[in-house]
């Protein structure tokens, strides 16, 4: 033996599988283990899936009662045929599993505040974020109750947990999803409380708009005054048309809200968070949910359509990821046959029909989470002033592990609000030294996993009624349409009984009166079934109009043009059919800019301009409305009314140092209209000159075209190129997403298709007597960024095609040209 | 001869212990490092029988697992290492990086034998 070259050489080799099996720091990111990750018998290359897979297989599973078919479709889309109930969530569960199983895992980490354990001390802030607000507390108030209460939801949720886990037990090393070996860990078992965890995140997606909002609305207050504040986020929206018809009469509400005595003085003229010495630093939140995160639903009754028989439509819109949040699923057992979009994370379908009845939901926007201000009596946070004396908190620990450092503890002070989210050991910029606590519906137990369960079996009205009479949090309108011809909608959550401008802000937390004094019982929750009109619609704005005799929450929170744009349509139209309501889903007309484009051009002075500045003012009076793909009319209109807004706003909102609430557009365009020497106009900046609309027009016009002629230069000036639509994937890695979609669409359009946000599963269901559906979804049904299935359907959904629903007995399925493969669950 | 007997003979051995992915990724340098042993060779043609046939076998793997996939998944990859998108450039580094490791055991082996 040669010693020496030996050892050389061995200390060599040694060295560089060491390199080649550690993750290597590049930057903010770290690497895979190089080798691993190379490797094509356990890296990468094994989730490069052949494009002729063929998914036929076989699967002995000792937990099922019976023998379960699984059919897929052409397009990936599972086909369950069950003899029991829990047999089939059991398989629901390992399908999503074997497709999106990084996904599952990862979502419930973000929702439990479990990043950091993953991707080290750099995901921290969002970890104490989601800790602090109280995810963990809710799902396990959820888990804690259908565990004692519900045993039904119980055991669904159990076998959907059981054939997760199935799936992880027989899962080897190297088939791994592609995320785990990018990023270097490894999945875990499911849990029934990642269901419940999930669901919360929804909660968290489609109510925490207030968790930043109220912060916001408050320092926006505060900077301003309540005067001018109540001016400018006026809750008058002169041209809303409700979820409800005007004219509804209501019922006398069984709780009327008495406001505090003393509102006036500690809580709407009161200016918050002035005086505080800051000692801590200031945490960075994950970015607020989006204000859109809203969605269009309506259904005709039969005397609007061709065939005679109802059309219902959903459209949720939402944040635009890969892999998608929707997973398509039919689940048919002898108690019930269901199709539509399920949650990876939780049993069931969420949006879909069955063979009597479809449903779909879009936002209710209404305000359930408030902020209350506390006076600890020192910094250990033991005791808090509340009705005159100094209450005890319980404090909850939440232990966050940390890779590659120490693990990271919160102790949050629970009082009779709830956590104490920010406090001495926890601000933001927003929160600007505060002490507060977190009121929130969604920390209360939850029967929303049942509401699923109910409406896949409901077979009428009333089943409908019944099911989503169990829904609590996130609020929802909930619109239906049976085969027998009923049509209905209804808003529906655990919605609190509010006072005008209870819990717009941060309220005072030293006595009860501030407290929510009720929830307002389901039986006075908006509804409405088979109007004269022959259609019901929502799009996220406000329910009802004023004579509703509860308060809805700050205007802000409810998007206006959309509501009215669907409504224009549906009245209008007749003898429809289901691809006419293909056109309107993905319909472009902007019905703001119709509105505003006139009123713009009235204060506009145009001899002012420069010639540019001409051609641009050409440029938009010669479009048409629509917010195409290729249209530059609309990339001019929007530059435009920004910087009219601007013009207009950015004298009362500057000088602050945190950032403000921008007023709504219709606060803007409702003056436009009516009041051309509205005070606010002025440039309270210049002393010497008081400006008006016709100054601030055609100066707004003036600067957009600055920025308009360097999109012209850079090419962007076209809509889709200048929107750049996106689809990304969850870690944001470039790459593993869709980006710059050729697609047109936009805010207050019905086809709401933002930068990174828009419909997320569009639905059309004819409710024939052979049920006739169509729908899609912005990604595909395998969450493999290596799968010809991981991104399948997004340019079909980018040029606004539907794909042909396949629903369908069993003997029938079988025999359709479009189903491919066949997986059998035989019980052991 | 032996020169080909032996590639094949680390290929085929690399392979069979890559089946199990309960193994690590690296358990080739075990069975390079053994045939070196088994089979000697002058350092120089066994560090070149250990780079041909991890190289040859990663390479091989990974571009019929390519193929299969149309790019697909090789093409993202080959943007977040970075390689420019190349799926070309990615089965290249993959089978380098198997190469030089297969070459660098079977080398360490050689020089146990060796007088």
């Amino acid at each position: 033996m040669r010693l020496l070259p030996f050892l050389a050489s061995a200390i060599v080799t040694i060295g560089v599988v060491f390199v080649l099996n550690t993750q290597l720091t590049i930057g903010p990111t770290k690497s895979p283990k190089l080798g691993y990750f190379l490797s094509p018998q356990h890296g990468f290359w094994k989730n490069a899936e052949n494009v002729n897979t063929n998914f036929d297989a076989s699967i002995v599973a000792g937990e099922l009662k019976g023998n379960v078919d699984v059919y897929l479709d052409d397009r990936l889309v599972p086909h369950i045929y069950a003899d029991h109930d829990e047999d089939a969530y059991f398989v629901q569960g390992y399908l999503h599993a074997k497709y999106r199983l990084w996904q599952m895992d990862f979502q419930t980490r973000v929702a439990s505040g479990r990043l950091s354990e993953i991707a080290g001390a750099d995901k921290l802030s969002i970890d104490r974020f989601f800790r602090r607000l109280g995810m963990v507390y809710g799902a396990e108030q959820t888990e804690a109750n259908i565990n004692a209460t519900n045993p039904v939801m119980k055991a669904t949720v159990d076998a959907y947990t059981s054939g997760v886990n199935a799936y992880l037990k027989q899962l080897a090393p190297e088939d791994l999803p592609f995320e785990y070996k990018l990023m270097n860990y490894e999945p875990e078992l499911w849990t029934p409380k990642k269901t419940y965890l999930f669901l919360m995140f929804m909660s968290y997606d489609l109510t925490g708009h207030s968790v930043a909002a109220d912060l916001q609305l408050t320092n926006t207050r505060d900077f301003l005054s309540y005067d001018l504040f109540s001016k400018l986020y006026t809750n008058n929206q002169d041209s809303l048309d409700p979820i409800i018809p005007k004219g509804t009469v209501y019922q006398k509400p069984s709780i009327i809200p008495i406001k505090p005595v003393n509102a006036d003085s500690t809580y709407l003229l009161h200016k918050s968070g002035v005086a505080y010495n800051l000692q801590t630093k200031f945490e960075t939140s994950p970015e607020a949910p989006n204000k859109n995160n809203g969605s269009n639903n309506w259904a005709l009754a039969g005397s609007k359509t061709k065939s005679g028989r109802p059309i219902l439509c959903s459209d949720p819109h939402l944040g635009l990821n890969l892999p998608s949040l929707w997973y398509e699923v039919q689940i048919t057992t002898p108690t019930h046959s269901t199709y539509g979009a399920s949650f990876p994370g939780s049993p069931a379908v969420i949006i879909g029909f069955n063979d009597s009845l479809a449903w779909g939901v879009t936002n209710a926007g209404r305000d359930v989470l408030d902020y209350y201000e506390l006076k600890f009596k020192d910094s250990t946070e033991n005791e808090y002033w509340f009705n005159g004396e100094w209450k005890s908190v319980t404090k909850r620990k939440e232990v966050i592990k940390v890779k590659d450092s120490a693990d990271v503890v919160e102790e949050i002070a629970m009082t009779h609000w709830g956590p104490a989210m920010y406090d001495a050991h926890y601000q933001n910029p927003q929160s600007k030294g505060r002490n507060l606590a977190v009121k929130w519906t969604a920390h209360n137990a939850s029967t929303g996993v049942e509401t699923f369960y109910q409406l896949n079996r409901a077979k009428n009205y009333d089943d409908y009624l019944h099911a989503i009479s169990l829904w609590t949090c996130p609020g929802q309108n909930f619109v239906m349409a049976t085969k027998s011809g009923d049509i209905a909608i209804k808003q529906q959550g655990s919605f609190v009984a509010r006072w005008e401008r209870q819990g717009d802000f941060i309220m005072p937390g030293q006595d009860s009166s501030y407290d929510w004094q009720g929830i307002i019982p389901n039986e006075e929750n908006p509804i409405i079934k088979n109007p004269i009109r022959g259609f019901v619609s929502s799009a996220n704005q406000k329910a009802t109009d004023v004579t509703y005799p509860y308060y809805l929450g700050t205007a802000t929170s409810f998007p206006l043009y959309r509501g009215i744009s669907v409504n224009k349509h549906l009245i209008n139209m007749s003898q429809i059919t289901p691809q006419d309501m293909q056109s309107l889903q993905t319909n472009n007309y902007n019905v703001f800019a119709e509105t505003a484009r006139p009123a713009l051009m009235r204060y506009l002075q145009t001899d002012k301009l420069s010639t540019d500045a001409k051609r641009m003012v050409e440029e938009l009076t010669h479009w048409n409305l629509f917010n195409e793909e290729g249209s530059k009319g609309i990339t001019v209109f929007k530059i435009i009314w920004d910087s009219v807004e601007q013009a207009v706003w950015s004298d009362e909102l500057a000088g602050s140092d945190i950032p403000l609430t921008k007023p709504d557009a219709y606060v803007l365009l409702d003056q436009l209209l009516k009041d051309s020497n509205w005070s606010i106009a002025d440039d309270i900046r210049t002393k010497d000159k008081i400006e008006n609309f016709k100054d601030q027009v055609t100066l707004g016009v003036e600067n957009a075209t600055k920025k308009l002629l360097e999109l012209e230069k850079e090419n962007k000036l076209e809509w889709a190129l200048f929107k750049a639509t996106r689809v990304m994937h969850l870690t944001k890695i470039p790459a593993l997403s869709r980006m710059n979609l050729p697609i047109g669409g936009g805010v207050n359009i019905i086809n709401a298709t933002t930068e990174n946000h828009g419909p997320s599963w569009r639905m059309i269901v004819h409710m024939t007597d052979e049920i006739e559906a169509y729908g899609l979804y912005p990604g595909g049904q395998s969450g493999n960024p290596g799968s010809p299935y991981y991104d399948s359907f997004i340019n079909y959904w980018a040029a606004g095609k539907y794909y042909h629903l396949l629903f369908l007995s069993k003997e029938k399925l079988i025999k359709n040209e479009r189903t491919k493969w066949h997986i059998q669950f035989k019980t052991a | 001869m032996k020169i080909i007997i032996s590639i094949l003979l680390c290929a085929l051995l690399a392979y069979a212990v890559g089946i199990y992915g309960n193994l690590p990724w690296w358990s080739f340098v075990v069975t390079n490092l053994i045939v070196a042993i088994v089979v000697p060779q002058k350092s120089f043609h066994s560090f070149l029988i250990g780079f041909l046939s991890i190289g040859l076998l990663w390479g091989g793997l990974a571009l019929a697992i390519d193929q299969g996939n149309h790019h697909i998944l090789a093409t993202k990859v080959a943007t977040i290492l970075p390689l420019k998108g190349s799926y070309i450039s990615l089965i290249v580094l993959t089978s380098f990086v198997g190469a030089l490791l297969g070459g660098l055991a079977s080398l360490t082996g050689s020089f146990i034998k060796m007088k």
